[in-house]
This record gives C-alpha cells, structure tokens and sequence, in this order.
C-alpha cells in the first residue's frame, strides 16, 4: 500500500465512517469552544456560560437520542432498520461504536442536560467561574464518551486522563476552602500515581502482546495463554504469563480508581466532602457511568473473540476465569467495605461517598457475572449487560437527586451534617419525601428505581449460579450482595430518621422565600426514582439495546 | 386497559380498587388539597376510604349479601382462583399484574379491610401530624392487601416490601418511648428475611421452565389466559412449546404446578449439596417465619408491638402477622412439596416451640401490652403447626383428612387470631389511653369503674384463650388434634399448652379487671367507653362469639380451597414425594412414618 492509497483510506474512513458516528464528541468539543469563545470575546460577555453549555449539550443529547434510536433493533425507532451497523471501529481502531457507545453517551448526554439545570439553580458555579466549570464538565465528559468508546489502550489511557484531569481541578473549585483545595490535591496525587501504575501495566501488556489493539491483543492473548508457547520465550516458559498478568493487574489499578473500588478508593471521601455537592454528583454519576463502560469494554475485549477456536478460545476462557475472580473479588470487598465505613459517618456528603463506593461494588458484581457468561452462555451475558446498562440508567437520577437534595438543603440551612437536617420534615416536608424516595430507592426497596436495578443485577448472579457457570463465585457474591443490602438499610435509614423522628434545633432559621425552582428540580430528578420502579419496560428496553453489544 | 378486558376480566377494577384506592387516597391527601389544619377533615377521608375499601371487598366476598352474583364476585365453595386479573407487566421477564383470589386469600383480604376501617377509627386519639399518619396508614393498607392478592412473585415481592417503610414510620413516629429502636428492629428483621425471599424468588425463577407443562396447566395456571377464545389460547400455548430456551416464570401457580412435577426442576438442581427446592424452601421458610413470627426471630414482635401506637398494633398482630403463615400456605409448599415433606418436623418443631415459649414468656411479663405481645407468639405456634403437619402417610395409607384438618385449623387460627388479638391490643390502648400506664401490677378493680369495656374486654381476652363458643377455640382444638396423627409428643405439649394460656390470661385478667378498687396512678380518669371505641370494640367481640358458635362461616371459604391443595400434595407425596423422599435429617417425621 502506499503513502498516497493511505491517506485516501484514512480520509475516507474518518470523514465518511468515523465522524458521522462521532456527532456527540464533537457536539461537546464545541460547545467547549463556544464557552471559552463567549468568555474572551466582550461582545458575548453578557451571555450566561451555563446558557450556552446547555444548549451545547442539547445538541450532543439529540445526537445520542437520533443515534440511539438508529441502531438495529431500537425500540421506537423511526429509522428503517439497521441505519447504523450494530458495531462499527472508529479511526482506524482507536474507538468501537456500538449499542454500548450509544447508549451510554445517551446517558452522559442526558446527565449533562439535567445537571447543568441543577448547577444553574443550586448556584454553584457563580456567574464568574461558570465558565471555568462548565468547560471543565464538558472536557470531562467528553473523555467519559471516549472512556464508553475505547478500543485502543493508548484511547483508554487518554480517555481516562482526559476524564480524570479535568476533576482535579473541578474538585478544587471552592476557592479559599481549605478541604476543597485538599481534596484536589489528595485527588491529583492519586489520580496521578493511578495513572502512572495503569501505563505501567499497559506498556507490560503491549509489549509482550505486541498490540495495542483490543482485539488483536485479545487473539494473541488466547494463543499465549492457551499454547503456553511464544516464539521469543519458549515453549515452557511461564514469562510471558506472569508480565501479562502483571501488567493486566495494574491495568486493573487505573480502572479502580476511575470506578473507586476498594482498595483504590481513598480518594473519594475526601473529595466528596471537600468538593461541592455539584462535583460529587458529577464525579458519582457520569464517573462512574463511563467507568463501568470501560471496564466491561476491557474485560469483554481482552477475554473474547468471536472467531477464536482450540487452544486459543480455552486461552480467552482463562482469561476470562481470572478477570471474573480478580473483579468479583474486588466487588464483594468494595461492597462490603463501602457499606461498613459508612456507618460511622456524619457528613452526608462523606455518606454517600460510601454509598458510591458500594455501588460501585454491586455494579462490578454485574460485571463479574457478565464476564462469567461471555462465551459460555451469550443469553445470560446479554442480560448481565443489560442489567448493568439499567442499573446504571437508574442511578443516573438515584444520586443526581440525592446530591440535588444536599445542594438544595445546603443552600438553606448553611450546612451538611446529617445532624443539621434534624426535624426537617417539619418545615420542608416535600423534601423529605424525596429525600426518602432517593434513599430508600439506594437501598434497593421496591417499588423504587434501585430496587430493580438490584433485582436485575442478583438475577444475573442467580441466572450464572443454575446454569453452573462460575458458580462458587457467583454465590459467594450473591450471599455477599444480600447481607450488604441489609446492612445499607442502617445508614441510609438513619438520615430519614434525622429528618423526620427528631426534633428540630431551636435556632433554625424560617424558610426563606421561593423555594419552588429548586422544589422542580428535586421533583423532575426523583420522579423517573419512582416511575422507573414501577414501569420499568422502556428504559428495559434500551437497557437491552446496549446488551446486544455482547453478541 | 381497554373495555374488552373488563367483560374478559371482571374483577379488573373491583380487585385493582380495592388494592390500589388507599394508595390513591393517600396521595391525594399528600397532595396539599386538604390542609394540613384541617385534621378532622383528614380523619373523615382516611376513613371513609378504609370504609369504601371494606364494602368493596365484602361486595367481591360475599355477593348474596348485595342480592345479586356478578361475574366479578365470589362464589363460596369453589375451590380454584376466581376474579383473576392478568395484564402484561414487565415482558422482558414475563412479570404480569396477576391478581386473583381463592378461599385462602379472599378471607384474609376481608379481614384486613375490615380491621383497618377499625384501626382508622382507633386513629383518633392521634394528634400528632395527623395528615402524614393517614398518608402512611393508607399505603400501609394498600401493601397488605396487594400481598394477599398477587399471584405473581415479582409483584407479592413488591407490596411485601411495601408494607415495610409506612410500617417503620408509623412506629418510629408515633410509638411509645422506645419507638426508634422498635422500629429499627422491625424492619431490619423484615428485610433481612425479604432479601433472602428474593435470593429464593430468583433461583426459583431461573430453574423454572414453562415448557415443561402441559397445555392444560399452562391454562389453568393462568399463564395462558383461560379467558381468551380457543384459538388464541392454542396460540399461547404452541409459542412457549416452540421456545427454544427455556421460558421462566414468576407466576406462583405454575411455579406450584412445576414443583409438583414428577420431575420437578427445583429439585433437580444442586447447590453445595441439598436441592434448589431444599434451599427455596428454607430461605422462603425464614423470611415468612420472621413475618409469623417463631422463635427464634422472634423479638422484633414485643418491642414493635408495645411501641407501635394502639391502631398500628391492632394491625401488626392482626394482619401482618398473618402474611407469614398466609406465604407459607401459598407459597412454600405447593412450590417447594418435596422440601415441605422432608422438612415438615422443622415447620412443626418451630411451631411448638413459639407456642411454649410465648406462653411462658407471656406469663412473666409485667407490662400488659407485652403479655398480649407474646400471647401473639405463641397463638401464632398453632398455626405453624396446624400447617406443618404433613401427615399424609398414615401407616401404609395415604390419607389427607388429618391433615386437611390442620392446614384448615390454622386458616382459621390465623382469622380468628386476627380479631381477637386486634381487640385484645384495643382493649389495652383504651385502658392506656386513660391512665397512661401498662403495668399489670397497679391494676385491679377495673370492673367496678369500666364495668361496660370490662365485659368486652374479658370477652376478647376468652377469644384468645380459646374458650369453647368463642373463635380462638376452633382453630386450636383442630390443629391439636391433626397434629396427633402426626406426632402424639408435639400433639400433647401443644395440647398442654393450652393451660399455659389459661393461665396467663386468667392471671391478667385478675390482676386488671378483678380486684376491690383501682389503685394505680391516674385513677380519675377512668371514664367510661366512649361511643366510638364502643364502636370498635363491639364489632370484635360480635365476631369473636359469630366465628365460636358458626365457624362454618369462615370453613364455608376456606376448606374448599385448602383441602383441594392438601389433596393434591398428598396425591403427590404418594406418588412422586415417597419414592423420591429424601431425608435430610432424621426429624421426627421421619421416624414416626416408619414406627407405626
């Protein structure tokens, strides 16, 4: 091939396949500009950042709506079948599209939509910074689109830097706060030495495998592991196994931190209750959306090959059989530990920094069962994704409201202490209803949103175990899941019994005037809690859109 | 919900208001429609819904009563679901809104409308946020009844955990001084024995397979619709043959008709050693038994009781505790036989034991309400063991009659309990009420100040005695005697029991009612019944004297339907449960079938 055959190849490639399905991204990159642009230029000072960021965002949630609905397959659509093909690899490899991309950017997108509505009304940023904020948002979710899309390990890298950079410093946006600037340091710091490990891993992985390419490095991979032969090592050398599990292990490292799994997850105490509520709705819902993608992205592209056959499909299955060990253990312990440590906490921030992290620990249960399906049972795989994929739709507006609840209140009543809400239902009794929805939905009671989330991930586990598949592991995880779920009812029970069973402090001050725009809010966010609990059909339904990427 | 299903399904809106209509009421009364001032208001809705609800369901139960026999109605002595309402829920994972109900649900549907429109009316002495308790108290009711009613999994699952948040507030808010721990207790018990019922309800859903029965069983499961016309059926049934993978259920119904199988799936799967069924059994049996509740999971029920105000006792003992026995009537045996048969000397040993112990336990206490707490407990041991006896082998015969008897003994134990123990906790608050103390030892004397609630009082508590003509005797001399057949040890200590709750009662009774003059604090208050608790009070004790001297009133209901399900597991432990038996542990069922 040469030089000039190339060029044409990749020009058409990038303007005729890639950029099409790469509206979102690029929806976002210029809404970026414009922000910045509106900031320099003093004709457009007058514009409000937050304006403009949401109608930027606007665009980019079309995009992934029109997308969506696009796919083969996609209930409601309007498009005649298959417009887009089921899975499509973007500049040259870099990124894969499928329904998996699709639909968590829909959610990214519709995150974006509600939470600068949420940013504007709860007040933080302030005219001054919203330009700052909202760039630094959109540049991190413009890596969490990436994070959702990647298939390159050099993408991975820059999607989860691109993802993490911006946080630090969003984390820091209380100026003049002390906890706030600890928190971005402590965040930075980490973040920093989680990303020296993860590329550390990754060059271990793409130097043995020779490839950076998910797939390709998944087909060398099986022929590794399953001939136990290399050509550079030896027939018998157990080398090249031990880099690749090195190297897949620190790769893991990176992964954890991004979706604060135990035991990387020191961060996010601390930046949750040092950051602003706002952040850590960011930080707790988009973060972790776009993690759980990626992880179920690596683990599904470094364990299977649909045209894999004899040693080196009984390799991928070993790889398979130590990634569902590596992320469920690492799930029963972030559940676990998450739900413990919150026990202790008085901050309602640090509170449900923990809850995070215990979601955290159910969702990589999914993902466990997920991987454990891949190959041996394709039904059962589809719906572990599927129920990942709902779960985190559900979670979306679970601790969006949760934080839009500790951003309201805090705006009235100057603080978040659970100790400070006591009484509350006395005089913001609409509140503590959604407060109730919200928490009580993280518990996982029906007929709340988080309930079926729970339900749909414990069925995979359930749907593994009779079929026999991993099934030690997967009844340890359920056994774990149950008691966990249990023990989350004190924490989350006792903040309702702050609000409601005591008495309220003599000196609280009366309720200042409107309270109806941030009352929208909280309803707008903690209905779909409810309604999603009991109709849960269509969202289900492109829950199971995003599922097919697995087949 | 197009006209069409309402002739199809008549008992579409009657079954679904009468489930949905205080939820409904409830959020409206949330809604700031009527302000919050306005408590009296308030009062009068909450009412007239538990009113509304009431008259629907004796309309649905008991239709010569309203002249005419709709389609939607009852028709006492037929033994099979009627008024079964089947819409599509959730498709992905065949979940339907399946309603329906038989001679084992529609009592205790009756039962429990009836007894909120008397826990509404015992609301009243309420003061503090009026409008939320109403609110909580209509949600409370709706997730009873949706329990009593479901035939899908799925969806009982739901209005189980439904009950349990309004039930914690209710406790939490407007209990006694240690309401926060009561109600914390209550519903960490409940959820741990709930989250292990869904652990249960998804395995039992994974290893179901549809494909597996008959067309006919798949009709008269419901899982075609029997109403539609013949070719749609055949339909129906041709597209779950045609399933390449197996097709799952929740619906409880063909989740029995699986599990009688003679190759039933539940007990093909193994799981570190016992059967699925061993295991779906045993972790359904804990979250229900927590419910009932037995020793040793106990003691939630003390602390929840005496906390919870006067109105949410009445219901906790009188509907809540019912769910449990009603789940493992439903549920547990007809899905699980193999399980129920091999593990019958545990549901019976556990039974006895909560009957002793309550009743001892009941003895020594000093606070009334506790006493009648832990007579609760131990009431509740007879229907445990009314429902374990699985005596269907009688020497080499297979005889179900013995058994039907105590399946039907505990039905209505379970009824029976559930108006004398609702009155027995009213009669407590009205005294409470007036001199704001429960300690049995500063009683005394109170005939001769309340003579009028005395006689009702003393009435109730020989209810739960179980004074021959009165409605607490049925139910016990019927369980003792089938258990007999099962085993004479658990027979006579149950018998035997008897005198301990002779003894506790007669001895409250003397210490309260009897007695020269009341010398405990507060003695001005004790003022005579007022119109509306008499109004509460009558009704209880008109039935606890109806249900003694016409128990057939409730049997006419129930022995239809649970003596066709007992047959059937007999049937069934002849033909498949005796050759598959697999003994788990050498318990005393084992040993008396092959000793006699």
């Amino acid at each position: 091939m040469d030089l000039g055959s190339l060029l044409t190849g990749t020009l058409t490639d990038t303007l005729e396949v890639s950029l099409p399905l790469f509206r979102v991204e690029l929806a976002l990159s210029a809404t970026i500009v414009l922000v910045l642009l509106c900031r320099m230029l003093p004709v457009l000072r007058w514009l409000d950042s937050a304006l403009v960021a949401l109608g930027g965002v606007a665009f980019a949630l079309w995009y992934a709506w029109t997308d969506l609905r696009a796919l083969p397959g996609s209930p409601w659509s309007v498009v005649a079948a298959a417009a887009h093909p089921a899975s499509q690899e973007l500049f040259g490899g870099l990124l894969v599209y499928d329904s998996l991309t699709a639909y968590i950017r829909f959610l990214l997108a519709g995150f974006l939509v509600l939470y600068i509505l949420f940013t504007k009304i709860s007040g933080i940023p302030d005219r001054e910074d919203g330009a700052d904020f909202y760039t630094l948002i959109l540049g991190s979710s413009l890596g969490m689109c990436l994070m959702a899309s990647a298939n390159h390990l050099l993408m991975i890298f820059m999607a989860v830097e691109m993802a993490s950079v911006p946080s630090y410093a969003l984390a820091g946006m209380l100026k003049g706060r002390k906890a706030s600037s600890e928190a971005a340091l402590k965040y930075a710091v980490y973040g920093a030495g989680a990303a020296g490990v993860m590329l550390y891993g990754i060059s271990l992985l793409a130097g043995v495998l020779g490839t950076c390419h998910l797939p390709s490095m998944a087909a060398e991979l099986g022929r590794i592991v399953g001939d136990g032969a290399d050509s550079f090592y030896g027939a018998d050398s157990a080398g090249p196994i031990m880099v690749l599990t090195l190297g897949g292990l620190m790769m893991t490292v990176g992964l954890a931190f991004k979706l604060s799994a135990v035991p990387f997850h020191f961060w996010c105490p601390d930046v949750f209750e040092g950051a602003a509520a706002e952040v850590g709705a960011f930080l707790s819902v988009a973060s972790k959306a776009a993690a759980v993608a990626l992880a179920v992205r690596v683990a599904f592209g470094l364990g299977w090959l649909g045209d894999a056959t004899g040693a080196s499909a009984a390799g991928l299955a070993d790889v398979r059989h130590f990634s569902v060990y590596v992320i469920g253990l690492m799930a029963a312990v972030t559940c676990t530990l998450g739900n413990l440590a919150a026990y202790g906490q008085t901050n309602m921030k640090r509170m449900l920094a923990y809850s995070t992290i215990a979601h955290a620990g159910y969702l990589l249960m999914g993902v466990s069962a997920a991987v454990a399906m891949l190959g041996a049972d394709p039904e059962g795989c589809r719906k572990a994704v599927t129920a990942l994929a709902f779960y985190l739709g559900t979670y979306l507006f679970m601790n969006l409201g949760a934080f839009a609840i500790v951003a309201v209140l805090r705006n009235r009543l100057r603080s978040e202490e659970i100790a400070a809400y006591a009484g509350l239902v006395r005089s913001n009794p609409g509140m503590v209803v959604a407060a109730a929805a919200v928490l009580v939905s993280l518990i996982g009671l029906p007929p709340l949103a988080g309930f079926v989330s729970k339900f749909l991930v414990f069925a995979s586990l359930v749907d593994a175990i009779t079929k026999g598949i991993e099934r030690p592991l997967m009844l340890v995880l359920l056994v774990i899941g149950g008691f966990n779920t249990v023990i989350s009812l004190f924490y989350y029970l006792r903040v309702l019994k702050v609000m409601t069973f005591d008495p309220p402090p003599e000196d609280r001050v009366a309720a200042p005037a409107p309270v109806w725009l941030p009352g929208a809010l909280v309803t707008a966010v903690v209905v779909p809690v409810v309604l999603l609990g009991i109709f849960w059909s269509g969202l289900y339904a492109y829950a199971q859109l995003a599922g097919t990427f697995a087949s | 919900m197009s006209p069409a299903d309402a002739l199809t399904q008549p008992a579409l809106w009657p079954l679904s208001l009468i489930v949905f209509l205080p939820a409904l009421v409830a959020a409206l009364l949330a809604l700031p429609i009527i302000p919050k001032a306005r408590e009296e208001a308030i009062r009068w809705v909450a009412l007239a819904t538990t009113v509304v609800v009431f008259v629907l369901s004796l309309w649905m139960a008991w239709p010569t009563l309203f002249g005419a026999v709709g389609p939607a109605q009852f028709t006492v002595g037929e033994a099979g679901m009627q008024g079964v309402v089947k819409k599509p829920w959730i498709p992905a994972f065949n979940i339907d809104y399946l309603l329906g109900v038989d001679g084992i649900s529609m009592p205790l549907v009756v039962l429990t409308t009836f007894l909120s429109v008397l826990a509404c009316a015992a609301s009243w002495p309420i003061t503090k946020h009026v409008k939320a308790y109403h609110v909580l108290f209509l949600l409370l009711e709706t997730g009873m009844l949706g329990v009593f009613v479901s035939l899908d999994f799925f969806l009982f699952y739901v209005f189980w955990e439904v009950m349990l948040l309004p039930m914690y507030f209710l406790i939490g808010i407007w209990g006694g001084p240690r309401r926060e721990y009561a109600a914390i207790k209550f519903f960490l018990y409940t959820l741990f024995g709930s989250v292990l019922m869904l652990l249960a309800i998804l395995m039992l859903y994974f290893t179901s397979d549809l494909r597996m029965l008959s067309p006919e069983q798949l009709v008269a499961s419901h899982v075609v619709s029997p109403s539609l016309d013949a070719a749609a059926r055949a339909d129906g049934v041709a597209a779950i043959a045609a399933a390449k993978n197996p097709v799952h259920t929740f619906n409880l119904l063909a989740l029995a008709q699986l599990g009688q199988l003679p190759k039933s799936p539940f007990a093909a799967v193994s799981v570190w050693g016992m059967s699925l069924e061993v295991w779906a059994f045993l972790l359904l049996l804990i979250g229900f038994v927590i419910k009932v509740p037995v020793v040793p999971v106990h003691t939630w029920l003390p602390d929840a009781h005496v906390e919870a105000p006067t109105p949410i006792s009445m219901i906790l003992a009188g509907v809540l505790l019912k769910l449990g026995g009603y789940g493992i009537l439903r549920i547990c045996y007809p899905i699980c036989p193999g399980a129920g048969l091999s593990l019958a000397w545990l549901v019976c040993g556990l039974g006895v034991v909560s009957m002793v112990y309550g009743a001892f336990a009941a003895l020594a206490q000093k606070d009334f309400k506790r006493m009648v707490a832990y007579s609760s407990v131990s009431h509740m041991g007879y229907v445990m063991l009314g429902l374990g006896v699985w005596s269907a082998v009688a020497g080499n015969e297979f005889r179900w009659d013995a058994w039907a008897q105590g399946v039907n003994g505990a039905m209505f134990q379970m009824l029976a309990h559930g108006i004398s123990s609702a009155g027995m906790f009213f009669m407590v608050g009205v005294l409470y009420d007036r001199v704001h103390h429960r300690n049995l030892e500063e009683f005394g004397g109170i005939f001769n100040r309340m003579p009028v609630y005395s006689g009702l009082a003393v009435a109730v508590f020989f209810a739960g005695l179980g004074l021959p003509g009165l409605c607490g005797f049925i139910g016990e001399v019927l369980v003792t005697l089938s258990s007999w057949n099962y085993s004479r040890t658990l027979a006579v200590i149950s018998a035997f029991t008897v005198i301990l709750t002779a003894a506790y009662i007669l001895w409250a009774i003397q210490r309260v009612y009897l007695g020269a003059e009341y010398k405990g604090p507060h003695g001005d208050h004790l003022t005579p019944m007022t119109g509306r608790e008499l109004a509460i009070a009558t009704p209880l004790v008109f039935l606890a004297i109806l249900f003694g001297v016409a128990p057939q009133l409730i049997f006419n209901y129930v022995t239809p339907s649970v003596n066709r399900q007992v047959e059937t597991l007999a049937d069934w432990t002849r033909d498949v449960g005796a050759k598959a038996a697999q003994p788990i542990a050498g318990g005393p069922a084992a040993a008396d079938v092959t000793s006699r």
